[in-house]
């Protein structure tokens, strides 16, 4: 639906470009400062071109981190994303399981990031931890601090348990918009459950489905409290992710030239694969867009 | 004439409403094109048309919610084009059932005064004068959700008219409504409107809606103004077959001939005698039109022309039968009186007066209409 | 193909119904014949849609049996009982093209590949829609759409009965026109038993052979588009069928006459055989619009006063008073009218004597 063409409304915009001025585009600025810069102290720097660019490019510690990074953010997709369209079929459609079932699911989406963190180390404590001393009372030998694979699996639980809850919601969103007599068509012509779910549910969840991709891809990619607290990137370097592959060559190392041109790598990168993924799913085949003149 | 502030509360409502060449263009797509309509204060303006003709369109133009791409809409003379909704003493009603779901009726009916800054008894006075008229008295203290469909329709009426806008723009309000309920509500707006000063401007794509209104008719399609005037005049002589089509229901009954010397031709084969109103029509190709009320299933005089065809269907709606009859290729629908019952697939015999037809020329353009008597 | 019957069906969303308003449908008992048209007609709220689910299966009724011939499935699920619907806004596979929507209920079914492709083929030729077989259905227009919802249900073979849910919602008029003569060909063909249900009487009286007017809850009577028009059974009946409808005019019985504000309309002895038989305490005349002459020279005679003529092109619709109560007139086309006309005459074997709102004869 267009809306009403009046020039002022521009001036109405300035605000949110002073905002957006301030807190985005200058600070990115001073990012793509830095990135071509060698700077040694105040008023001592030397412009330097693409040099860090390149280092941060050959850089095999952060090809590692990369690789990392997309092992993390595939296999958060590939489990969260269906995982959640599964609960979100399961939950109740009516009665009072429903705001109960949504109020339970909401709980992990409302607890600081760190606070996570701090939760899932109590947890997977061997020790005193209820996971992890059941764990290994099982005779399984586990220990997050020391194994990398149990890091891994410990993030991995803790990315699932954290946010799961809002790709199902999403997704219960988009199932509870779909009309009813969809589903009596769909009863009428024999379709299986299998049948309705591919050529109803699905397609009519696929607005809602783009977006839950687009972020969890994105928050997942920029991943770092939790695995920060908990792991604080180990052990070794198993659970380093590119953020704190970042914070460490930044704050740890001082390296603020490289650490400035990363960041922009960085950011390339987001934006590219949400775009692909955006063109990808609105090419699956689009929703009717209804509606009179 | 006065308005009472910003906001579009009229004391005396008596407002004019102009369209110059006014052009809607949503991207590359057409909306409007080339729209001029001079509507006269107080007076009752259809549009007619199918579906995405640009009824809608148009209404948001006149109601100040999209701006036109070219022309300019004058009220009262002055020009307001650029002037948004909220300075224009405009009400609008949707066709789907729009209130606010938090407010009781009375508040919802209420709205646009308090947004007005009237006073308390003034509201008061008039919420209650137009849930009178609309037969929702008894519903005030009620939320939308606990409303039946034709009891939240007559609610977002009351809250159009409730403010004695200069300009209500009715969008197919009735559409959704049970038949029966329409032809209630529509009674009663048509005697409201009689009473109200207001321009009222409202959509429809039926026929028989826009001649129960009366009024004038503006005839769109495609977002073109196909034709405008009074709603019998363009009924009994619309300007081309489109119009003839678009505000005929059931369909108008079409097929090519020529008018000769001394007699007229339908198809190949029909043959009747030359009437009086194709007296000025020159010899010649045409296409002819004709409504099923004016086919019937008996011969009523000598100069009937006969039609020969098959029977695909009869519906019989109580007092009426209609009855489908394919003739060369081309299906005809007879409109006969009383219940008559036919056998699918018999040949049958309809029969037209040709005082009835319509004469169309290649172009579409309409030649002659037949006379008619009024009221 | 299958009988319907319905015994003794009645319905309460409630669970613990107690009194009358609790039941959406009240006790009925209805059959239906093979290859009939029915439709079910009635203002929103009056248990039309629920005497659809009934029969579908989406509603197992609190009460009674549903009969298809001589089979009980009142406990099958919609799946296993043989049906096809069609909703109010067209029910689409967005994803599937035209053919792959025909083709879904027999892929379901697991019928064969070849049988699926001539009866995909045979029904899109029947509806017209052989040009668009391999577009996506979602983008073919409100029309299209209806037919390729009842192509689903006509390509299977096993078809009991379609049920329709007021399909021509979303269609213009023009359309309507088509799509219901298609229908109505359809029908003829294969004779398959259809139940339509709509709030507007013309949809009903054209489509249906039989047409069941209802009203909270019950219906109030079943009978051809004729027997609806011209004997209502009940004042509702003859208030709903008919554009406008009847007109009823209060009246008092006086010897052998209805006596309408002071006027005296003659009834047959028929009629007067059955009042005598049924005391009441309010009698009404009831003559539709249809019946009744500014020009006529025969029948009983009403003296009125012309009030407003709307002339609606097809013909003229004259509101009239008789003393204080309003009647409508139906005149043709040509008809002039003139304010100063005094008398109408009615047709006297379409004057119809209402007694408690019911018919008497």
């Amino acid at each position: 639906m267009d809306k009403w063409q009046d020039n002022r409304a521009w001036f109405m915009v300035l605000p949110v470009f002073a905002i957006v001025a301030i807190s985005a585009i200058i600070p990115l600025m001073t990012v793509v400062n830095y990135s071509v810069q060698d700077i040694f102290g105040p008023g001592q720097r030397v412009f330097v071109g693409t040099e860090w660019f390149k280092e941060v490019l050959t850089n095999s510690r952060l090809h590692d981190a990369f690789i990392r990074q997309l092992i993390f953010s595939t296999l958060v997709l590939v489990i969260e994303i269906p995982l959640g369209v599964l609960v979100a079929l399961a939950l109740p459609k009516r009665g009072w399981g429903v705001p109960v079932s949504l109020v339970l699911l909401a709980l992990p989406l409302l607890i600081p990031w760190n606070v996570i963190g701090t939760i899932w180390i109590i947890f997977t404590r061997p020790d005193i931890g209820l996971f992890g001393a059941a764990i290994n009372g099982l005779g399984i030998s586990f220990d997050h601090t020391a194994n990398p694979l149990d890091a891994w699996v410990t993030v991995m639980l803790m990315e699932v348990w954290h946010w799961t809850p809002l790709v199902v919601l999403l997704a219960y969103a988009g199932l509870r918009a779909i009309p009813e007599a969809y589903f009596q068509a769909a009863r009428i012509d024999g379709a299986s459950a299998w049948a309705t779910f591919r050529y109803i549910q699905l397609p009519k969840m696929r607005g809602v489905l783009t977006i839950a991709v687009l972020l969890r891809f994105m928050d997942s990619f920029l991943i770092y409290a939790e695995p920060f607290v908990l792991t604080g990137g180990g052990p070794g370097n198993a659970t380093t992710f590119l953020s704190i592959h970042l914070v460490k060559m930044a704050v740890g190392q001082f390296d603020l030239g490289p650490a400035a041109a990363f960041s922009l790598i960085y950011f390339l990168i987001v934006l590219l694969f949400s775009w692909l993924f955006y063109q990808a799913l609105q090419n699956v085949g689009t929703g009717d867009k209804g509606g009179g003149r | 004439m006065r308005i009472a502030d910003g906001y579009g509360v009229r004391l005396v409502a008596a407002m004019s409403l102009k369209l110059e060449a006014v052009t809607k263009r949503v991207g590359p797509e057409i909306h409007l094109q080339d729209i001029d309509l001079d509507i006269a204060p107080g007076s009752l303006t259809v549009l007619l048309g199918p579906t995405l003709a640009g009824k809608t369109s148009l209404m948001r133009l006149m109601a100040g919610l999209d701006r036109p791409t070219a022309g300019r809409v004058l009220v009262d003379g002055a020009d307001v084009t650029g002037q948004s909704v909220k300075r224009r003493d405009v009400a609008m009603v949707y066709q789907q059932f729009i209130n606010y779901p938090s407010f009781t009726v009375y508040e919802n009916i209420a709205s646009p005064l308090r947004r007005a800054g009237l006073g308390r008894d003034e509201i008061d006075r008039r919420v209650r004068s137009v849930a009178e008229l609309l037969h929702i008295e008894g519903l005030l203290d009620r939320l939308p959700a606990a409303l039946s469909g034709g009891q939240q329709q007559r609610t977002a009426l009351a809250r159009g008219l409730v403010k004695e806008a200069g300009l209500l723009l009715l969008d197919e309000p009735l559409v959704n409504l049970d038949y029966k309920l329409r032809e209630e509500l529509r009674e009663e707006l048509l005697s409201i409107f009689a009473e109200r000063k207001s321009i009222v401007v409202y959509a429809t794509t039926e026929p028989l809606e826009a001649l129960m209104l009366g009024g004038n008719v503006v005839v769109l399609d495609e977002g073109r103004i196909l034709q405008q005037g009074s709603t019998i005049d363009v009924y009994t002589r619309p300007a081309s077959i489109r119009i003839g089509g678009i505000f005929s229901d059931p369909p108008i009954n079409l097929i090519g001939g020529s008018v000769e010397q001394n007699r007229l031709v339908l198809g190949d084969v029909v043959v009747g005698p030359r009437t009086a109103h194709l007296g000025n029509v020159a010899v010649g190709q045409y296409s002819f039109g004709v409504r099923s009320n004016a086919l019937y299933v008996n011969r009523r005089s000598d100069a009937d022309m006969e039609i020969r065809g098959i029977v695909e269907l009869s519906e019989i709606s109580g007092s009426e039968t209609f009855v489908h009859v394919a003739h060369n290729g081309v299906s005809w629908v007879a409109q006969e009186e009383g219940i008559h019952s036919f056998a699918l697939g018999d040949s049958i015999d309809i029969y037209l007066d040709p005082a009835a037809l319509f004469v169309f020329d290649w172009r579409g353009g309409l030649v002659a209409a037949p006379g008619r008597t009024t009221a | 193909m299958a009988r319907i019957h319905l015994d003794g069906i009645a319905h309460s969303y409630s669970p613990s119904p107690e009194s009358d308003p609790d039941w959406a449908l009240k006790a009925l008992d209805q059959v239906w014949e093979h290859g009939g048209a029915y439709a079910l007609l009635g203002p929103s709220g009056c248990g039309k849609t629920t005497l659809l689910n009934v029969i579908s299966g989406l509603v197992t009724p609190t009460q009674g049996r549903v009969l298809f011939d001589e089979t009980d499935v009142t406990g099958l699920a919609t799946e296993q009982r043989n049906i096809a619907q069609v909703f109010q806004f067209p029910v689409i596979y967005d994803t599937m093209t035209v053919a792959e929507n025909l083709a879904f209920p027999l892929r379901n079914r697991s019928v064969d590949e070849g049988t699926v492709k001539t009866r995909v083929a045979e029904v899109a030729e029947l509806l017209d829609l052989s040009g668009d077989l391999n577009k996506r259905a979602r983008r073919l227009t409100a029309d299209a759409k209806q037919k390729i919802s009842l192509g689903r249900g006509l390509v299977r073979s096993d078809v009991a009965a379609i049920l329709f849910d007021e399909p021509l919602t979303v269609i213009d008029p023009h359309l309507k026109w088509q799509l219901r003569r298609k229908l109505k060909q359809i029908h003829e063909r294969f004779k398959l038993t259809l139940v339509y249900v709509t709030h507007d009487q013309n949809e009903a009286l054209t489509f249906a052979d039989r047409v069941a007017v209802m009203q909270g809850g019950r219906i109030l009577q079943v009978g051809t588009p004729q027997e609806l028009f011209e004997a209502p059974v009940h004042r509702y009946v003859g208030f709903f069928i008919g554009s406008p409808g009847m007109n009823f005019l209060p009246c008092a019985l006086d010897g052998g006459d209805a006596v309408v504000q002071g006027q005296r309309v003659p009834l047959g002895p028929d009629v007067l055989a059955a009042a005598a038989k049924r005391p009441a305490q309010a009698y009404e005349l009831g003559v539709r619009p249809e019946f009744i002459t500014l020009d006529g020279e025969t029948g009983p005679r009403l003296d009125i006063s012309v009030g407003k003529v709307e002339d609606l092109g097809n013909f003229k619709i004259v509101t009239a008073s008789v003393g204080e109560h309003r009647l409508k007139i139906k005149a043709p086309e040509h008809q002039s009218v003139a304010p100063d006309i005094a008398a109408v005459r009615l047709r006297p074997d379409m004057v119809r004597l209402y007694a408690d709102g019911e018919l008497v004869g």
